[in-house]
C-alpha cells in the first residue's frame, strides 16, 4: 500500500512538472522533447531527485511510449502513400541515408567503439524528427510551400527505412552477430512487404472490423491490437516498435483518422514518459566528457542534412531559396534517435553512447528549429538573391555607364 | 488545378492564374484548410497562409462558385449545360428547420448549390452558411439531376452520410 502511495506522488509530481515545462517551452517556441530529456537527467541516478518507487512504472510506460510513437507514425501514412513516395523519392532517400548514416558510423569507429555501436550511431544521425519538423513547417506557414513535399517525402522514406533498420539493430544488439542480423532483416523485409500488399489490397476490409461509431470500443481495440502485435513482434525478435508501425500502416480510412485522434493524448503522455526514462538512464556526470564530440558530430551531420535537403529539392526543380529552406528544415533529430539509442542502452553495448546521444539530440533539436527560421530573415534573403543574380550572369555583360 | 499529396498532412491544390500568380489550398487531414498565396519573387514559397474555418471556406466557395454558376446559367440553356434549377420546399418536420444552411453541407455532399431561398414571397439571394432556415422556406438549388435529388433528400433528413 505504502509503495503505491509514493508511486502516485512521484508520478503525479513528475507529470505536473513536465506539463509546466512543456508550457514554458511552447512560450519560447521550443519543442518539449529537449525539456523532457533534461527533466529525465535531473531526476534519477546521479540527478538531483532520485525516483525510487516509480522507476519500474516509468520503464513500462516508456516501452508503451515507443510503441505509441510508432503506431501513430504508421497511422499518419497510408500504404498507398508509402509505396507512391518510395517510387518518386527513392534517390532522395538514398542520398539522405548515405550522407547522414555514414558520418555517424565513421564517427563511432573513430572514437574506437565496436561496429555494433557504430551501427546504432549511424541510425541516430540518420533519422530526422518528423514530429518536430512537421510542427516547425506548420508554425512557419510553410505547408503550402513547394519544397515541403520534398521534405515530407524524405521523412517518409526515413520512417519506412526504420521498419528495416530497427529489426536489424535489435537482432545485432541481441548478440546474434551479422548472420543473425541479416536473418532478422530478411524477416522484416518479407513482413513489411506482406503488410504493405495486404494493406493496399484489403485495408478497407481490415478497417471494417473496427467500428468508428463507438469511440470507446475503437480505442480499446486499436490499442489492444497494437500492443498485442508489438509484443508478438518482440517475441519473434523483430522489434516491438516495428510491429506497432505496421499495425498503423494496415489501418486506413476513417478508422485510422479516428484512431489518430483518440491515441494522440495517450501518445503525448507515454512519449513524455519515454523521453524522461531515457534521460533517467543517463547519468548527468557522464555528460561533460562527451559534450565536445557530440557538438562536433552535431555540426557535421547538421551540415550533411542541409546538403541532403539541398540536393533533394534541387532534384525536384526547386529554386535556390527553396533548396536552402528544405535543407535547414531537415536538421532536427528527435524521437527516433532517442528510440534507437534506447535500444542500445538496454543492451549495454557502449556506456558512452547514451550520454552522447542525449547531448546530440539536445543540440540538434534545439538549434534545428532556429536554423529552419534562418531563411525567413531579410538579410538571408538578400544574400541568397544576390547569389542567384550572380549565377544568372556569371560574367557581367553590362559595360560601365557613361 | 494541380494536386500534390503531402504525406502525413493532407493534400495541396494549386493553380497558376492567367495573371501569373499562384494560389493554393492546403487541405489538412483533420479538416483544417489553409488558403495560400505564393510569393512573386520566390514562387516556391508562400507569402501568406490563411487558415479558414468551415464557415469561412464555405462562404468563400459560395461567393466564388455561385456567381460563376449564375453567370453560366444566364448564358446557356439550362438543359444544354446539364444543369437544372429547382425549387425545393423545406418539408414539414425537416431536421434543418431552425438550423444553419452550413449544417446541411449540401454543396460538399451533392455538389449542387443553394443559390437562393424564397420566404414569404421574398427572395433571399446567395444565402451564407450561417443563414437559418425557417418552416415553409423554399430553397432554390442549382445542380445536376442527381445533385438536386441529393439536396431534396438531405433537406428531408433522409441522408446522413
Amino acid at each position: 500500500m505504502h509503495s503505491t502511495t509514493i508511486l502516485l506522488i512521484e508520478v503525479g509530481a513528475l507529470l505536473f512538472a513536465l506539463g509546466m515545462l512543456g508550457r514554458l517551452g511552447r512560450r519560447v517556441g521550443l519543442s518539449p522533447i529537449p525539456l523532457y530529456l533534461l527533466a529525465g537527467l535531473a531526476f534519477g541516478h546521479g540527478g538531483l531527485i532520485p525516483l525510487s518507487a516509480s522507476e519500474e512504472f516509468i520503464e513500462v510506460g516508456a516501452e508503451i511510449g515507443v510503441i505509441l510513437l510508432l503506431v501513430m507514425l504508421g497511422l499518419e501514412y497510408s500504404a498507398t502513400e508509402l509505396v507512391g513516395n518510395l517510387r518518386a523519392a527513392a534517390p532522395a532517400g538514398l542520398i539522405d541515408g548515405l550522407l547522414n548514416a555514414l558520418p555517424g558510423a565513421g564517427f563511432a569507429l573513430l572514437l574506437g567503439w565496436d561496429w555494433r555501436a557504430a551501427l546504432v550511431l549511424a541510425g541516430i544521425t540518420w533519422v530526422s524528427s518528423s514530429g518536430v519538423i512537421a510542427k516547425v513547417l506548420g508554425d512557419l506557414g510553410r505547408l503550402g510551400n513547394r519544397e515541403t513535399p520534398v521534405i515530407l517525402s524524405v521523412l517518409v522514406i526515413e520512417d519506412l527505412a526504420m521498419a528495416f533498420y530497427l529489426p536489424l539493430v535489435t537482432a545485432v544488439l541481441a548478440g546474434v552477430g551479422l548472420a543473425g542480423g541479416a536473418k532478422a532483416l530478411a524477416v522484416a523485409v518479407v513482413t513489411v512487404i506482406a503488410v504493405l500488399v495486404v494493406a493496399i489490397r484489403y485495408g478497407s476490409t481490415i478497417s471494417k472490423f473496427m467500428s468508428v461509431q463507438d469511440p470507446e470500443a475503437l480505442l480499446l481495440s486499436v490499442l489492444g491490437l497494437t500492443l498485442f502485435v508489438a509484443g508478438v513482434a518482440a517475441e519473434l525478435k523483430v522489434s516491438a516498435a516495428v510491429g506497432a508501425f505496421l499495425v498503423g500502416i494496415a489501418l486506413s480510412g476513417p478508422v485510422a483518422h479516428h484512431a489518430t485522434e483518440m491515441l494522440s493524448p495517450l501518445r503525448d503522455l507515454f512519449a513524455a514518459v519515454f523521453f524522461v526514462f531515457f534521460g533517467l538512464s543517463t547519468n548527468p556526470a557522464d555528460m561533460p566528457p562527451v559534450l565536445l564530440p557530440a557538438l562536433g558530430l552535431a555540426v557535421l551531420t547538421m551540415a550533411t542534412k542541409v546538403l541532403t535537403g539541398y540536393l533533394a529539392a534541387k532534384r525536384a526543380g526547386i529554386a535556390l531559396p527553396g533548396q536552402l529552406r528544405a535543407g535547414l528544415a531537415l536538421v532536427p533529430r528527435g524521437e527516433f534517435s532517442v528510440v534507437i539509442a534506447g535500444l542500445a542502452v538496454a543492451s549495454g553495448v557502449e556506456p558512452r553512447l547514451a550520454p552522447l546521444a542525449t547531448a546530440y539530440v539536445l543540440i540538434t533539436v534545439i538549434s534545428g528549429p532556429m536554423l529552419a527560421r534562418l531563411p525567413d530573415y531579410q538579410w538571408f534573403r538578400t544574400v541568397v538573391r544576390r547569389r542567384m543574380a550572380d549565377r544568372r550572369r556569371p560574367v557581367n555583360p553590362l559595360p560601365a555607364g557613361e | 488545378m494541380e494536386q500534390t499529396p503531402l504525406p502525413g498532412i493532407g493534400v495541396r491544390h494549386d493553380l497558376v492564374t492567367s495573371s501569373g500568380r499562384t494560389v493554393g489550398v492546403v487541405s489538412h487531414r483533420n479538416g483544417r484548410r489553409d488558403l495560400v498565396l505564393y510569393d512573386v519573387d520566390d514562387p516556391d514559397s508562400c507569402l501568406a497562409s490563411i487558415p479558414l474555418t468551415d464557415g469561412e471556406a464555405e462562404a468563400l466557395a459560395d461567393v466564388l462558385g455561385a456567381s460563376l454558376m449564375l453567370g453560366q446559367l444566364a448564358g446557356l440553356r439550362q438543359q444544354a449545360a446539364g444543369l437544372l434549377t429547382e425549387q425545393i420546399a423545406l418539408p414539414a418536420g425537416s431536421p434543418f428547420v431552425g438550423r444553419q444552411l452550413g449544417d446541411t453541407r449540401a454543396r460538399t455532399r451533392t455538389s449542387a448549390s443553394i443559390v437562393a431561398v424564397l420566404r414569404d414571397r421574398e427572395v433571399i439571394a446567395s444565402p451564407g452558411p450561417s443563414f437559418v432556415f425557417e418552416a415553409n422556406d423554399v430553397v432554390v438549388a442549382v445542380g445536376t439531376r442527381e445533385g438536386l435529388d441529393g439536396v431534396t433528400a438531405i433537406l428531408a433528413g433522409e441522408r446522413d452520410d
